[in-house]
């Protein structure tokens, strides 16, 4: 028996040899050396293209497909299912006031609080910023598609081949990608970190974080377009974006070189994030100085004060948010007075979602998402260099950048705070409610018994 | 995307709810998704904290009172009665004809008022006290306004309103002091498709 297998097994060694050969040669050409001159053959774009037309048809088949049966194709709405009254509650309590008389308490006011809980009930603003973004059309996975049923064979057998090339091509391609791109990061850092400081450190230092993150951002197939690179942040300066994912650092560090900000981790983590400090400053803090403001902003300021080190990279909203929409942001990088490069990430649904949803995933469960899907595509903006203003305080800054980077990024502005994501609403809002109908009503009042 | 088909059929009983509330089939599955976005455990039914969690909600001055409304017979809401209670928020249909042996519909005028008069009587005695109006008012006015300003406000609600003088407003004179208002309009909320 064993004589058969004798010239299979030497076949077969052949052929697995040949084949990692020729995998690891195409992915040393391809892919990694681009990265390390960060020049790009444009194959990720073609292959952007190809699959949005793909997308189309797929969508054009369900759609003819639902048609011939007579149904109605159920079509997912991110903006609002019912309609909401715009009028404020002066206008609409005195709307329901049966007109000409002075306003003072009627029965009928209980109306509008109802109507208006009732409908924050069927639908409100936030819970839906919470949860992935839904599409309008199909992109051929089942897990954005809310009720997966075939309405023709040959869209199934399309899926079908979707998976297969995805968890059995594009997936092992892009781990063993993601190992390469951390395991140089680790190696190359510390190497850095052996030199002098000086200049020479510096320039490599650059070179090999850069290096690292585009073969991270080829392992995501990413497909990033920078607008407006004119306005990339600078020395002594602090850069804040939007919030979506964790992917966020890779994109925007793969363009150029950041201190990151961030708590000490254990684990793999812990082992990149001592390498990185190796090569260059970065920011990271133990669990405990978190909680401490003041000694976070002393070494943010001394951080930013010193020109030769590179711009702060920080996410002011504190935690994801779904990319629809920008939420709140806290105060305390605003506050350090130094110039703010402010930068909108917008990521396009349809290949991938990037939004990682911390209470229904975790991390590894989340990369893995990420790795399976057809690709990364975002933008991303630069926009002008903001400083504060004589007199706003740190608050109004930073809504006056929220808003800004709302705007270019088509993002809706939202006042409601991300850590609305957990916690609870403050009392503060129930008391804006409560004063705007008082004055409607005790405004008028004191006018009556004046007369 | 998929057939809505599919979808109502998940939903038990669902042609039992259709002609209870006259809910369209596209309203029930929006609903649907809703239900089961606010039920975040996956458990098939809610509780007050799911409302809770709204913070829109949790914003209003008597959003407590509305999550009363839901759950004051009962301790968990189910889909059924989710959309049962939500059905009263329907617009009226105003080409319906009326059949003589048939329910009154959930949505109709006087339906939605006794859902507006609940959230006055809080002990459900069929009557708004002088106490509980106080208590809606201070809801509904905070800290902005005295207690003197709150008493004099309920004092004259309760002087107009209440025709057969024993300090307390039935139903019926509740009924009657809205005569005028747009009920429809001010206690409808309208889908968009």
């Amino acid at each position: 028996m064993e004589s058969y297998l004798f010239p299979f097994d030497s076949l077969i060694c052949m052929l697995l040899g040949i084949s990692f050969t020729v995998w690891f040669t195409l992915l040393l050409v391809f892919i990694i050396v681009p990265a390390i001159f960060g020049v790009s053959f444009g194959i990720r774009r073609l292959y952007m293209k190809s699959l949005i037309k793909l997308f189309e048809w797929a969508t054009l088949r369900m759609e003819r497909g639902a048609k011939e049966k007579n149904q109605h194709l159920y079509k997912p709405y991110s903006n609002g299912i019912i309609a909401k009254e715009p009028a404020s509650l002066e206008q609409e309590i005195q709307e329901m006031r049966r007109g000409g008389a002075e306003p003072e308490f009627d029965m009928s006011d209980i109306f509008y609080f109802c109507r208006r809980g009732v409908e924050s009930i069927v639908d409100d603003e936030v819970t839906k910023r919470f949860t992935a973004e839904e599409l309008e059309s199909w992109n051929l996975l089942t897990r954005s598609n809310y009720n997966f049923h075939h309405i023709s064979t040959r869209l199934t057998v399309l899926w079908g081949v979707g998976v297969l090339i995805r968890y059995g091509f594009l997936l092992p391609l892009r781990v063993t990608l993601a190992f390469t791109g951390v395991g140089l990061l680790v190696v190359l850092t510390s190497i850095v970190g052996l030199f002098p400081n000086g200049r020479m450190k510096n320039y490599l230092s650059d070179k090999v974080h850069l290096m690292c993150y585009r073969i991270c951002v080829r392992a995501l197939t990413a497909i990033i377009t920078y607008h407006d690179s004119e306005n990339k942040p600078k020395n002594g300066g602090i850069c804040v974006a939007n919030h979506t994912s964790p992917i966020d650092v890779i994109i925007l560090a793969s363009d150029g070189c950041y201190a990151m900000v961030g708590q000490v981790h254990g684990g793999l983590m812990g082992v990149i994030q001592r390498a990185m400090v190796k090569a260059c400053p970065h920011i990271w803090f133990e669990r405990s100085e978190v909680k401490d403001r003041h000694l976070v902003a002393k070494r943010l300021s001394d951080h930013v004060a010193d020109t030769t080190k590179l711009p702060i990279l920080i996410f002011p909203e504190g935690t994801c948010i779904n990319n629809t929409s920008v939420m709140m942001f806290k105060k305390g990088s605003f506050e350090i007075g130094c110039t703010v490069y402010p930068v909108a990430i917008k990521y396009d649904p349809r290949f991938g979602d990037a939004f990682w949803n911390s209470s229904k995933f975790g991390m590894v469960n989340y990369l893995l998402h990420m790795m399976s899907s057809w690709a990364i595509v975002c933008s991303v903006w630069y926009l002008p260099p903001m400083s504060r203003m004589e007199e706003e305080d740190a608050v109004q800054f930073a809504n006056r950048v929220k808003a800004a980077i709302a705007r270019k990024g088509g993002l809706a502005d939202l006042l409601w705070d991300g850590g609305l994501k957990r916690g609870k609403v403050k009392e503060v809002f129930k008391e804006e409610q409560q004063k705007l109908y008082s004055k409607v009503l005790v405004g008028s009042s004191e006018d009556r018994s004046r007369s | 995307m998929g057939s809505t088909n599919s979808t109502l059929l998940k939903i038990p009983n669902v042609e039992v709810l259709m002609r209870e509330t006259g809910f369209s089939p596209a309203h029930i599955i929006r609903l649907h998704d809703r239900f089961k976005a606010l039920d975040k455990e996956g458990r098939g039914y809610l509780c007050p904290q799911d409302f809770g969690a709204i913070k829109e909600l949790a914003m209003n001055p008597i959003g407590d009172r509305i999550i009363g409304a839901f759950f004051s017979p009962r301790e968990t809401v189910d889909f059924h009665t989710f959309v049962k209670i939500l059905a009263h928020f329907r617009p009226v249909d105003k080409d319906r004809p009326k059949e003589p042996n048939s329910p009154e519909p959930i949505n109709s005028r006087s339906n939605k008022l006794k859902f507006a008069f609940q959230l006055y009587d809080q002990d459900k005695d069929g009557k708004i006290s002088r106490d509980e109006l106080l208590k809606v008012l201070r809801a509904m006015l905070g800290m902005q306004v005295t207690e003197e300003q709150l008493e004099s406000i309920a004092d004259r609600t309760i002087q107009e309103a209440d025709l057969d003088r024993d300090d307390a407003i039935s139903f019926e004179e509740f009924r009657k002091s809205l005569e005028k208002v747009n009920i429809d309009h001010k206690m409808s909320i309208r889908f968009l498709r």
